[in-house]
């Protein structure tokens, strides 16, 4: 049975991917909820991390699962950074252009990517890890099995490790003081300064906790991916695709744009065409935006109030 | 400025090529004026009505391979193409409407991104009818010297310029400017907001699609990485205009020139040259934190500024 073989392939690559794709969705998800404005630096941001996750494996040979432990702070660094020194001071700035903030944050974009082809030049890389082609077979497990499936080591660790990511931050929003604070500026900005949320100091800490995610995105795909300067701008896309469908600034919503727009990719690439995966990732973004403005969240949250 | 200034300025600039200037020095002139006409065309969108574009290069790539395909499958003369691109673009900027018109803010800024992108990828892959990644080129250029093509993008410029004037300074301008400052409040006064999106996007991608068709023909070669590009040509529009001063009439003139200069400086410079988007990057930060009206916009400010150092 190829033809099923192939289908079902397609769906665990599409699911193994969608962990990844939540996991940048997610950091972009928070960002739109909190401060309201699209971070179109995202993917550029996720390309900085992927270069510190390949720098440490290639001079100081750390493995790249591990090196989410010291990349992830120093990205969460940088995205205080950011929102501290450029984003901040924008929002005293008067202009008659309402769309300032995102036009910075392609500014910030365009830097980051040309000083990463400059330090580093053009050059494809990759971290050529021990267990790149290891892989897990079903006839391994089932003798008799009709059909051969196979997970790759790195995606599948890849995957688990997003998921478990995933499951802190939620613990981290759910459970602790900042992150209930965070929710709340995300909901009402104005309340939650009345109930004595600092939320200027919420907004800085969101950006860090954004930047932080998309960073441990890179630090996971960089065993499966190449990696170069121009990658960002493509991950900036899945970013804001994955956060569409999910419903702009829910974090639950961008788990399921996550699995939904790489399994639709996996599908795309398998059935019509490898260049056409971007195209696809377009139709659905558009498609989603006609009907279903609200992203996944609004059919959660209408299935909650029971309509 | 009195009425006959931008015709006095076009007929001195007309008179630019009489000069014994290098082939080189023609060639910026022509970039200056043709990124001109972009940055006028996104300014009635994105300063005059509010909705920022990130997909010009979605006009002018479908400009662009208006010609390129005209010339390529028809074995038209590659001028023809231009007023082909002013259907096809104005057929698809009402296609477009449909779809990105019933978006605000973000939402808006994404689609157009993402109509470009989606553009360029279709160019790539259609290679039955863009010849794909190959491009296409023209075998033939109309005139080997560049005055010819200096006076046309000139004359493109000047058209533009008072279609603009013109479509501003009319009930349309004063309904681009409501609906970029309070959507609702203009379609509670009885302005049909869509109607008037729907013309400032159509009326900006046919300016777009005619400079794209001209940079074909000047060219002689494009390819969808060139015309479709994000940075290179969306970004560019935006920058442009936000350096020269959104909703300005004057402010993508001066941009343009800024931008296309700094662009050809920046490049020439041996060891900063591949640095050029970092460059930009930077500046458009500084000008956004800085000039968030650009420099026409700003003018007021930046003479205080100097007016104040002198003082002291």
């Amino acid at each position: 049975m190829p033809k099923l073989e192939v289908f079902l392939q397609t769906l665990i690559q599409g699911f193994l991917l969608g962990g990844l794709y939540a996991l940048i969705g997610l950091g972009m998800a928070l960002i739109m909820g909190v401060m309201k404005i699209i971070n179109l630096a995202h993917g550029q941001l996720m390309m900085v991390a992927m270069y510190m996750a390949f720098w440490l494996f290639t001079l100081g040979r750390v493995d790249p699962y591990l090196s989410v432990v010291l990349v992830v702070p120093a990205m969460f660094l940088l995205g205080v950074g950011i929102q501290k020194f450029l984003v901040n001071p924008l929002q005293r700035v008067d202009s008659i252009m309402p769309q300032n903030q995102i036009i910075l944050t392609v500014g910030i974009g365009m830097v980051l990517t040309n000083l990463a082809t400059l330090f580093f030049s053009g050059d494809y890389r990759s971290t050529p890890v021990s267990y790149a082609t290891k892989a897990w077979y079903l006839s391994d497990l089932w003798k008799g099995s009709p059909i051969e499936l196979s997970v790759s080591y790195k995606e599948l660790v890849s995957f688990l490790v997003a998921a478990a990511i995933t499951l802190a931050l939620w613990f981290f929003l759910q459970k602790t003081d900042t992150g209930k604070s965070i929710r709340a500026t995300a909901q009402d900005r104005d309340a939650a300064l009345l109930m004595g949320v600092n939320v200027e100091r919420m907004r800085v800490v969101t950006f860090g906790i954004g930047t932080a995610l998309v960073g441990a995105a890179g630090c996971l795909f960089i065993p499966a991916y190449y990696l170069f300067p121009d990658l960002g701008g493509q991950f900036t896309t899945i970013a804001f695709v994955v956060t569409i469908i999910g419903g702009l600034g829910s974090t639950t919503g961008a788990i399921f744009g996550g699995l939904i727009l790489a399994i639709f990719e996996s599908f795309t690439a398998t059935y019509v065409g490898m260049g056409w995966a971007t195209v696809g990732r377009f139709v659905i973004f558009v498609a989603v935006l006609i009907f279903l403005p609200g992203g996944v969240s609004s059919l959660i949250r209408s299935k909650k109030l029971g309509k | 400025m009195p009425r006959w200034t931008p015709l006095a300025v076009a007929a001195l600039l007309a008179l630019v090529p009489l000069l014994p200037l290098s082939s080189y020095l023609m060639h910026i002139f022509i970039l200056v004026i043709m990124w001109a006409i972009i940055g006028m065309a996104w300014n009635l969108l994105g300063g005059y009505t509010g909705l920022v574009s990130f997909g010009h290069a979605a006009f002018f790539g479908l400009g662009a391979y208006s010609a390129g395909v005209v010339y390529q499958r028809l074995g038209w003369s590659g001028w023809w193409g231009l007023p082909v691109a002013v259907v096809v673009v104005a057929l698809f900027s009402l296609v477009m409407g449909i779809v990105v018109l019933r978006l605000r803010g973000p939402y808006f800024n994404l689609s157009t991104l993402a109509i470009g992108e989606v553009l360029r990828v279709t160019a790539q892959n259609l290679d039955k009818l863009t010849q794909g990644d190959l491009g296409i080129l023209l075998k033939h250029r109309s005139w080997t010297d560049k005055q010819n093509f200096y006076w046309v993008i000139l004359l493109l410029a000047l058209g533009t310029f008072y279609a603009i004037k013109a479509l501003v300074g009319s009930r349309l301008g004063y309904y681009f400017v409501a609906i970029r400052e309070d959507q609702d409040a203009a379609e509670s006064l009885g302005i049909d907001t869509t109607l008037y999106k729907t013309i400032a996007l159509t009326v900006s991608g046919v300016l777009t699609g005619l400079a794209g068709a001209f940079y074909f023909n000047y060219m002689g070669y494009i390819d969808p990485k060139v015309v479709f590009d994000l940075p290179g040509i969306s970004i560019l529009a935006i920058m442009i205009v936000m350096v020269g001063g959104a909703a300005t009439q004057t402010g993508p003139l001066v941009g343009s020139l800024i931008m296309v200069l700094l662009a050809e400086w920046v490049r020439s410079i041996p060891k900063l040259g591949a640095a050029h988007m970092s460059v930009f990057g930077v500046l458009l930060i500084l000008i956004i934190i800085f000039l968030p009206n650009g420099l026409v916009g700003d003018f007021g400010k930046i003479r205080r500024l100097f007016a104040g150092k002198k003082a002291s």
